[in-house]
């Protein structure tokens, strides 16, 4: 029977090969529609009839890199933004959203601060949905009594985040490897940088980056062009144009390596390693994206994995990945192990990621990834929710409307020496940051 | 607010339709096959569920089911270590697995003409899996590892341990599913052969998939994979019924930490095990009464209102194969203590059980479950997820279907009901942890239950 199995399988495998080569012609990509508002909002819609819902992103470029000084502040002003609008309170905001069935949602990292709802379509249910989202968007209240109470509930968000040996690597991690650039400071803030927050410093935030001009927007739902440009202007045609908050200085690439150990009362020690990697529209984009696969991006599947976790058990979460932001993001290595054998697990880290930036992919590892990239790709835009995620970045980071549609192309075009040399030449390990936070032995 | 209910309902009948058939098979060896069809993108997920997880174990073997879901992608005779993944990830496929109380679950993600690799690789393993002790070395300190990630280093996590090891002195629902630490270091190969064995058969298996896929071929590839599979002889576990609880439990947790919390719970019943089938619905709406998104009445009491705590929430699973709680929890705020939230949650059951729930929080309530049945249908994975659930725990999985109904059928009076008769002190069980300050972990906190790591 295990004969019969082997056999059937390799007979399987090799029909997938050429099943492979048809995949990009076999289904449809979003058919992606992108327009400028009067007021200078860029938008980008996906109409996807099946299901009688709404998603809308709302993403202004209002993170935490326009704090300015004040670790903080534009994760603050986003958290008020439903805490209050229009004179309507937060429990009336709440209880008016939730009462139609609809999710009204905030969330800010370090570029984006987005504003996200999800609705049913019909006209009873998503009309009144998107009059409060208009509201939270243009006319938040910022009330000192809400200020207050969030600013609280942040400092003790705070303070749990010191308990985590694991956020503690990333909040030192970012700052090591980014120094003086805004990248480097914490989302949330500090303890002091929070208890430092002025309202007044939330309302010029606010006036400064929500506005139009500054603003992207993502729809993906049941709903027509028309529709869609009606809903646009009826949640942001009342912004201010504004201006486009200005472009990013660039990343100082390391010219040393860093090493720093944090003692932290846990049964083990993560390490941090990296470096600022790539940003988006980057030439060397996809030789770094599919050499990262490889080495430490792949799921179940990659040298660290095999390395660390499957050959010697010292692991149970080991990856690397680039996220590439305006500027270059961070390129990090992490994995997590018992505190008596750190030094041992950081080796191997160190070794493979040596071994890769020296030799690069084999042949076969890079067929392997190209597989496995171009062929999950219809998994990537399967949802509405797997569509606006795309939606979002191809807005955000002005990438071209045919992105999607290029990708898989992209992927199988890349070779073997596109990858050495863009590892060779982005990718240092001996200028690498690494953070070290456990219990000592 | 009478109006808008029967729009609700009305889009309840389209969705329905829009939800995509479901076609429900069993295989000549036991195995039973769900497929539900959804045709909105060219992918598929498949999902297989064995009846086997945490709750099925005894003392000495905890963790056993989850060792055994890491293992099984250890090999078998006819694809070494690691092959499983590496064939996935060549056909662009998602993989990985999951184990609860009560199921251990593997699946795939695929672009839909590939589910084929998918059933050829799991139906070797479910009976072929080749346990070898020189992967097993590695893999349970993996585990081990994975053990101190999830729950020694996070001192919620072991507050919520430590909570369910005293609410339960016989059930089986007290086992954590990743297992005690010192059962995880005694654990040994025939363990898992052992384990593997009992409860790795066809006859003990649900396969759901749900994708762009024709039910009557995933049937055909179904009965050319699993088909051939001998069907094993399955014991049910010994049902372990919890003795009556007599009174108040108390549990401190002390261990370094920046910020304390508690956690409640009163002995409840579940779908399977309840008095009468509505009153698990009635336990649902009252946890989305309480805590059912910003509107709720914990967030809007006691976070915004009197302020007495940052985040405090309220949850129940009425799918659970056995009996569990009505779980509480609370952060306190700033200058605020743990006796501050508990007293503030008991005032609220109080309320809940001396006045009915408003006709407006019962219907915000309702809205929100109907709009989740639409939402949640852009998940396929969820819509598998939930078939599975169920079926694993020995319930029809049409009961999903029947939740948007049993819940708007709940009546006010009957959310009252099951907090006099469930939300009593004598059921309660309550945890606090009590932070011991951080800096003196200069010596890292040994591992919860003894058990050096001198090697």
């Amino acid at each position: 029977m295990n004969n019969r199995l082997v056999t059937t399988l390799s007979g399987f495998i090799s029909g997938l090969f050429l099943c492979l080569s048809a995949i990009p012609a076999a289904y449809a990509m979003p058919d992606i529609q992108h327009w400028v508002t009067a007021n200078g909002v860029r938008v980008y819609f996906v109409p996807a009839p099946e299901l009688p819902m709404v998603d809308i992103n709302v993403t202004f470029a209002a993170g935490s890199v326009r704090d300015d000084g004040q670790p903080g502040l534009a994760r603050m002003t986003n958290t008020l933004l439903d805490m209050g609008a229009a004179g309507l309170s937060a429990d009336e905001i709440a209880t008016r959203i939730e009462s139609l069935g609809a999710e009204l949602s905030t969330s800010s990292v370090r570029e984006m601060a987005v504003v996200s709802l999800r609705s049913l379509s019909d006209k009873a249910h998503l009309e009144p949905a998107l009059g409060i989202l208009a509201d939270v968007i243009a006319r938040p209240n910022f009330d000192k009594k809400d200020f207050e109470r969030e600013r609280e509930r942040k400092l003790v968000g705070i303070r749990r985040s010191e308990q985590s040996p694991s956020t503690v690597a990333d909040y030192t991690f970012f700052q090591s490897v980014f120094g003086g650039h805004p990248y480097a400071h914490r989302v949330s803030g500090t303890e002091a940088s929070v208890k430092a927050l002025k309202l007044d410093a939330v309302k010029a935030f606010y006036k400064r980056y929500y506005v139009a001009r500054n603003a992207v927007v993502s729809i993906v739902g049941d709903l027509d062009r028309k529709a869609a440009t009606t809903l646009v202007e009826q949640i942001i045609g009342a912004l201010p144009a504004g201006k486009r908050a200005a472009a990013l200085p660039p990343v100082p690439a390391l010219t040393q390596a860093f090493e720093e150990r944090i003692v932290h009362p846990s049964t083990q020690t993560h390490v941090r390693m990296g470096a600022p990697g790539m940003h988006r529209g980057d030439p060397d984009y996809f030789p770094l994206y599919i050499g990262n696969h490889i080495l430490g991006g792949g799921g179940l599947v990659s040298r660290l994995h095999e390395e660390v976790r499957e050959q010697r058990g010292l692991s149970y979460s080991v990856n690397s990945y680039f996220s590439p932001m305006e500027q270059d993001g961070p390129y990090l290595l992490s994995l997590q192990t018992r505190n008596d054998q750190v030094d041992e697990a950081l080796a191997v880290m160190r070794k493979t990621l040596q071994d890769f930036v020296d030799k690069g992919p084999t042949d076969a590892e890079l067929i392997a990834a190209k597989k496995n990239i171009t062929g999950g790709f219809p998994l990537r835009i399967a949802s509405n929710s797997g569509i606006i995620s795309h939606l979002n970045m191809i807005g955000f980071y002005d990438l071209p409307l045919d992105y999607l549609d290029t990708f898989n192309g992209k992927v199988t075009a890349v070779t073997q020496q596109q990858i050495n040399a863009a590892f060779q030449r982005r990718v240092s390990p001996e200028t690498m940051v690494t953070i070290i936070v456990g219990g000592e032995n | 607010m009478r109006s808008m209910l029967s729009i609700f309902l009305l889009l309840g009948s389209q969705m329905t339709l829009a939800a995509g058939a479901v076609s429900e098979y069993q295989l000549e060896n036991g195995l039973k096959l769900v497929v539900k069809e959804d045709h909105r993108a060219p992918v598929v997920i498949s999902q297989v569920w064995y009846k086997v997880g945490a709750s099925y174990e005894n003392d000495g073997i905890t963790g056993v089911s989850h060792v055994l879901e890491h293992m099984m992608f250890k090999g078998t005779d006819a694809h070494p270590p690691g092959e499983f993944s590496r064939i996935i990830a060549e056909n662009g496929g998602r993989e990985n697995a999951f184990t609860s109380k009560d199921y251990t679950a593997y699946f795939q993600r695929l672009e839909k003409s590939r589910l084929a690799v998918s059933f050829e690789l799991e139906a070797d393993r479910m009976r072929n899996l080749h346990l070898q002790d020189k992967e097993f070395q590695k893999e349970i300190n993996v585990v081990m590892e994975e053990r101190r990630l999830r729950t020694e280093d996070k001192p919620t996590a072991l507050t919520y341990e430590q909570f369910m090891a005293s609410a339960f002195v016989s059930s089986s629902v007290r086992i954590p599913t990743i297992g005690w630490m010192n059962d995880l270091e005694n654990m040994e190969l025939a363990d898992l052969q052992a384990w593997y064995r009992r409860w790795y058969a066809p006859n003990n298996a649900i396969v759901v998939v749900v994708g762009d896929v024709e039910p009557e071929a995933v049937l055909a590839l179904a009965k050319k994979y699993f088909g051939p599979l001998k069907p094993e002889e399955i014991i049910p576990p010994k049902p372990r019924l919890e003795p009556r609880q007599q009174g108040k439990r108390y549990v401190n947790v002390r261990v370094p930490a920046e910020v304390p919390y508690t956690i409640m719970g009163y002995k409840a019943p579940v779908l399977g095990t309840a008095e009468e089938d509505w009153e698990p619905y009635a336990l649902e709406v009252l946890a989305n009464i309480l805590d059912g998104g910003d509107s709720a009445r914990l967030t809007r009491e006691l976070v915004r209102g009197s302020q007495i705590a940052t985040s405090a929430g309220a949850g129940y699973d009425l799918y659970d194969r056995q009996a569990g709680l009505f779980l509480l929890d609370g952060t306190p705020a700033g200058a605020h203590t743990i006796a501050e939230v508990q007293q503030a949650l008991f005032e609220q059951i109080l309320r809940l059980q001396e006045a009915l729930v408003a006709a407006d929080e019962l219907a915000r309530v309702k809205s929100q479950v109907v709009a989740s049945s639409v939402y949640e249908q852009d998940s396929s994975f969820y819509q598998a997820m939930k078939v599975g659930q169920l079926e694993a725990v020995g319930l029809d999985w049409k009961l999903a279907d029947a939740y948007v109904d049993r819940i708007n059928a709940v009546t006010a009076e009957q959310v009252r009901a099951v907090a006099k008769k469930y939300l009593v002190e004598a059921q309660l069980t309550i945890a606090e942890l009590d932070p011991l300050p951080m800096d003196t972990g200069s010596t890292p906190r040994a591992d919860s239950n003894g058990g050096g790591h001198e090697q």
